[in-house]
Order: structure tokens, then C-alpha cells, then sequence
């Protein structure tokens, strides 16, 4: 077993880390629309789920189910291949988008197998991550066209150009990163962030670590807002605007169908933050400077306030079920944040992970923040500030970053 | 059989066959799906020839700009499926010998030619010497390059300006 599993490891272990990271990924898209529905509610003075579970913490489950036994009613004179391919193919390019993603630091070796976190360390990591983004369009305009419905064909033809357009500047928009990095593997590009003893200066966002560093605002700025309209997210969801179009281009769609273009919108969301974390804000590297050895307790510092928080919140719940699960999950927290004190060596393991994560939650956060903030473009505005003000203004960022470098090159 | 020709006939299969379901299908949207299956398996086979930059510039550039546009044009067009008409005599009697021919001699040629077969390889060409092939050695070419689309993209724009008046 164990000869097998040495001459297997190159297969199996790759296999295991998708596995891990499918399950991971659903989990948390099931939670992020959770997450959402509050953090709306809580902005619009609402409660927001709070009926399944304690502060409705069992809704995402009550959703899933609601997802499968739902009627898939089949519309008439459907384009059939297409209209069943187009959900496939729009999960499948989403979930794919986070194999080349790196998550942490740390190597390991698995039964004499060498390996990362993340799935693929490529070396073009970056243009992978493009190429799957650039297909991401044919699920979204296919579901359109096929419904044979016109509010979706007009969903499917406004998405095909919105990603069109947008794709333009956000490709055009990390070249600057890329001129910096002279790389275009996502750990090379993080691992140049960690050039100097800054912290958090040394991030590609304010450039001082590296020898050619040149801050990225306006890269990261022309980015972000490019993400959002390529993840078809207010104020940029054009393609489902509710008010004129029913649901765009799915809303034929039903069951698990129409899940899986919900999950996958979810998951190109993580997938953006993680590339501007990546990009952008360091990746997992602590925003503090590595020989501030305290900034190792900020983990345990976070995690057992809010543990301890839960339990005395949760005991005072109003069901039973409630007053057991929150001061489980409090209790839980809390023993993970002293474990991090007691023992310093995994600590150190979770370091990476801990940043990362943080930083992608806060991308999110900013994501939800912006959908119960924002009102929706008009068609006209929306291309004409991709066309007309990001791409212009992301081409500028290239040559102020080319030649501030090619100074630098010749001091 | 190794498993880098094992994968070279998945690709090749896969690619073979949406380039056929390419000229069978009826409708344009099938036809334009066919032919991003083709553009995909491609850049798996440059993938596996080590040419990872051409690979991805492949999907990102022929699956992910033109054929976008494609898909794009027949949708707003709104295609239909399209006719079928009798096979025409001289497709029959010329055309299928002549296809026939040709592919046999291009067949013949490239068994004759002292041209070492491609080998699938673990050594990556890296995008780093490959753009120092392109702006270094190749730079007056690549900038000529570079100046005639822009001409074509001037020229559409100028046809489609017309257009509207």
C-alpha cells in the first residue's frame, strides 16, 4: 500500500488538495450568501435571515435542499446542448479559476511527494487565471441565448459585452504588477512582495520593498472596479438588472441549475479577492514587519475575544438548539486561539493562512458593502467608463510604472 | 505507451472531432462551439510541446476574444439554422477526389521531410526568452507587426464611421 501510494503520490495527492479545496470553496460560497443576506439587512436596519438556526446560521442548508428538490421545468423550444452546458461550463471555469491560486507559504511532502498549498504551481499562473476568465463568457451568454427568452438573450448579449470590454482593463491594469515582479507565477509575485523588513509598505499597493517598486493606487483601483464588472456584481450587474430584465440571462433556469450559476458567481468572488490579495496586498504576508514577533499573537488575539463573546452571547439564546451551537462554536474559536499561544510552531504554520484569508474576507466584505450601497449604472455609463476612463487611465498606470522602473534602472 | 502520448491522442482525437462536428453542425451557435473545443485542445497540445506562453495566449486570445465575438455577432444577428442543400455534383466527382489528393501529398511530404518529429517535453519555454526573442532580436518585425493592425483596426473603424452616416 504505502509502494503504491510513493509511485501514486504525484496523482493522489493533487487529487486529495481538490477535494479539500471543492469542499472548502462550497462551504464557504453557502456561507457567503449567508454573510450577504445580514451584512444588506444589518445595512437596511433588517434582520436578515434569522429563523433556520440560531441567527439563521442553517439557511444556507435549508437552501441547498430547497435547490434540490425544486421542480427543473424544462422551457419550451430550449436550445437544448446549449442550455444544459451553459451552467457546467460557468461552475467549472469558476472552480478552476482557484487551482493556480496559492494560499500559503508553507511546502510539505506528502509520501515522498513535494507539494504546495494550493493545487498548480504554474508559472504562468496569472495568464492561466486570464484564460479561464476569458472563457468564463460563453456560460453567461450561452444560458442567454439559449433559454429562448428575450429579457435572457439581452441578459447573455449585455454580459458578452460588458465582460468584453472590462476584460480589456483588467488585464491592462496588473501589468504594472507584472513589470515590478518580472514574474508571472502568483508565489513569485508574492514572494517579491517580502523583499524588506516594512510590513505592509512593501506591498505591491505602496511599492517600497522591492529595488524597481512603484506603488500600484491607481492599478489596484482600475482592478477592483474591472473585477467587479467581469464578476457581474452591483454596481456593475447590468446583466441581471432585476428591474428590467426579470433575472437576465438565467432566468429560465430553475433547481440546481440556477445554482450553479449562483454558486459559481460566488466563487469567481473569492477567486477576484484572492488574486488582489495576491497582486496587490501581499498575499499571506503579514502586514506587519517580520521582526515584530508580537504581531504572531494578533490570530489568538482576534479569535479568543470572539470566542469568549459567543459563549456569553450564546447562552442567553432564545431556543435550546441555539444555546448549545453558539457556545460550541465560541468555545471551539476560543481553544484554537489558546492552542496558537501554547504551541508556537503552528502557530507559525497559521500565520500565512490567517493573513490570507483575512485579506479576501475583507475583499468580500467591501463586495457585499458595495451591493447595499451602490445603485446600478445605465447601460451607456457602464461602457463608457470601461472604454473611455478605466482603459485610458489603466494604459497610463502601464507607462508611469514602465517609466518610473526604467529610471530607477538607470540611477 | 507513455502518458505524454497518451494525452497527445486524447487532444488530437478531441480536437479531430470538433473540427468535424465544426462543418456538420446546422446552426452557427454549434458551429462556433465547435470551433472554441478546437481552439482549446490546440493549446493543450502546445501545453504539451512545453510552449506554455503560446498556450495560454491561445485560449485567452482564440477562445476568449475572437471566438467571443463570434458568438457574439450570431447571437445579436440572431442566425438561424441554416439550410441544407443537395451535395453539388462537382463537390462529389472533383472535390473529394482533390481533398483526397491533397491531404495524401501533404502526407507524403511531411513523412519525407528530414524534419525530426516533435518531441512532447518537461523542458518549459519560458515566456522570459521567448519575449527576448520578440524584443530583442525580432523587435523591427514584431513593431511592423503591431503597426498593421493598427492600419486594420483604423480601417474598421473608418468603414464603420461610414456606416453610420
Amino acid at each position: 500500500m504505502s509502494e503504491f501510494l510513493h509511485q501514486y503520490a504525484f496523482l493522489i495527492v493533487p487529487i486529495i488538495k481538490v477535494v479539500i479545496l471543492v469542499f472548502v470553496v462550497l462551504t464557504v460560497d453557502a456561507y457567503l450568501t449567508w454573510l450577504e443576506r445580514k451584512v444588506i439587512a444589518h445595512i437596511q436596519a433588517r434582520w436578515g435571515p434569522h429563523r433556520v438556526g440560531p441567527h439563521g446560521l442553517m439557511q444556507p442548508l435549508a437552501d441547498g435542499l430547497k435547490f434540490i428538490f425544486k421542480e427543473d421545468p424544462l422551457p419550451a423550444s430550449v436550445d437544448k446542448p446549449a442550455y444544459f452546458i451553459a451552467p457546467f461550463i460557468t461552475l467549472m471555469l469558476a472552480v478552476t479559476s482557484l487551482s493556480v491560486i496559492p494560499f500559503g507559504p508553507q511546502k510539505f511532502t506528502l509520501w515522498g511527494y513535494q507539494s504546495s498549498l494550493g493545487i498548480a504551481d504554474v508559472n504562468i499562473s496569472l495568464l492561466v487565471l486570464f484564460a479561464i476568465t476569458a472563457l468564463g463568457v460563453y456560460g453567461v451568454a450561452l444560458g442567454g441565448w439559449a433559454s429562448n427568452n428575450k429579457y435572457s438573450l439581452l441578459g447573455g448579449l449585455r454580459s458578452s459585452a460588458q465582460m468584453i470590454s472590462y476584460e480589456l482593463a483588467l488585464t491592462l491594469s496588473v501589468v504594472g504588477v507584472l513589470l515590478i515582479a518580472g514574474d508571472f507565477s502568483l508565489r513569485g509575485i508574492v514572494e517579491q512582495q517580502d523583499t524588506a523588513n516594512l510590513g505592509l509598505l512593501s506591498w505591491n499597493l505602496f511599492g517600497f520593498g522591492h529595488g524597481y517598486g512603484f506603488t500600484q493606487l491607481i492599478g489596484f483601483a482600475c482592478f477592483f472596479l474591472a473585477a467587479i464588472a467581469e464578476t457581474n456584481r452591483v454596481p456593475f450587474d447590468l446583466p441581471e438588472a432585476e428591474s428590467e430584465l426579470v433575472a437576465g440571462y438565467h432566468t429560465e433556469y430553475a433547481s440546481m441549475k440556477f445554482a450553479m450559476f449562483f454558486i459559481a458567481e460566488y466563487t469567481s468572488m473569492i477567486a477576484v479577492s484572492c488574486l488582489a490579495t495576491i497582486l496587490f496586498f501581499g498575499g499571506w504576508l503579514s502586514p506587519f514587519p517580520p521582526s515584530w514577533t508580537f504581531a504572531h499573537y494578533v490570530p489568538s488575539l482576534l479569535l479568543i475575544p470572539f470566542g469568549l463573546w459567543m459563549i456569553f452571547d450564546g447562552i442567553r439564546y432564545e431556543n435550546i438548539f441555539g444555546r448549545i451551537l453558539l457556545p460550541g462554536i465560541g468555545t471551539v474559536l476560543t481553544l484554537i486561539g489558546i492552542a496558537l499561544i501554547v504551541f508556537p510552531q503552528a502557530n507559525e504554520l497559521f500565520q500565512g493562512l490567517f493573513w490570507f484569508v483575512a485579506k479576501v474576507f475583507v475583499f468580500l466584505f467591501v463586495y457585499i458593502w458595495m451591493r447595499g450601497t451602490l445603485p446600478r449604472f445605465r447601460y451607456d455609463q457602464l461602457m463608457s467608463f470601461g472604454w473611455k476612463l478605466l482603459l485610458p487611465v489603466s494604459i497610463a498606470n502601464v507607462v508611469l510604472t514602465s517609466a518610473v522602473i526604467l529610471w530607477r534602472m538607470h540611477q | 505507451m507513455n502518458a505524454s502520448l497518451g494525452i497527445f491522442f486524447v487532444l488530437a482525437a478531441v480536437a479531430v472531432a470538433g473540427a468535424v462536428s465544426l462543418i456538420l453542425q446546422r446552426h452557427p451557435i454549434h458551429c462556433a462551439l465547435s470551433l472554441i473545443v478546437v481552439m482549446v485542445a490546440l493549446a493543450g497540445l502546445y501545453l504539451l510541446l512545453g510552449a506554455e506562453f503560446v498556450a495560454a495566449v491561445q485560449i485567452i486570445v482564440y477562445g476568449g476574444a475572437i471566438m467571443v465575438l463570434f458568438v457574439f455577432v450570431i447571437m445579436l444577428l440572431n442566425a438561424g439554422e441554416e439550410e441544407r442543400t443537395n451535395f453539388s455534383k462537382i463537390a462529389a466527382y472533383a472535390g473529394i477526389p482533390m481533398a483526397v489528393a491533397v491531404a495524401g501529398l501533404i502526407a507524403a511530404a511531411i513523412a519525407r521531410s528530414s524534419l525530426p518529429p516533435a518531441q512532447a517535453t518537461t523542458v518549459l519555454t519560458s515566456t522570459k526568452s521567448l519575449s527576448m526573442l520578440l524584443f530583442r532580436e525580432f523587435v523591427y518585425p514584431f513593431e511592423l507587426t503591431s503597426f498593421l493592425i493598427l492600419v486594420a483596426i483604423l480601417g474598421a473603424i473608418v468603414l464603420a464611421q461610414r456606416e453610420g452616416n
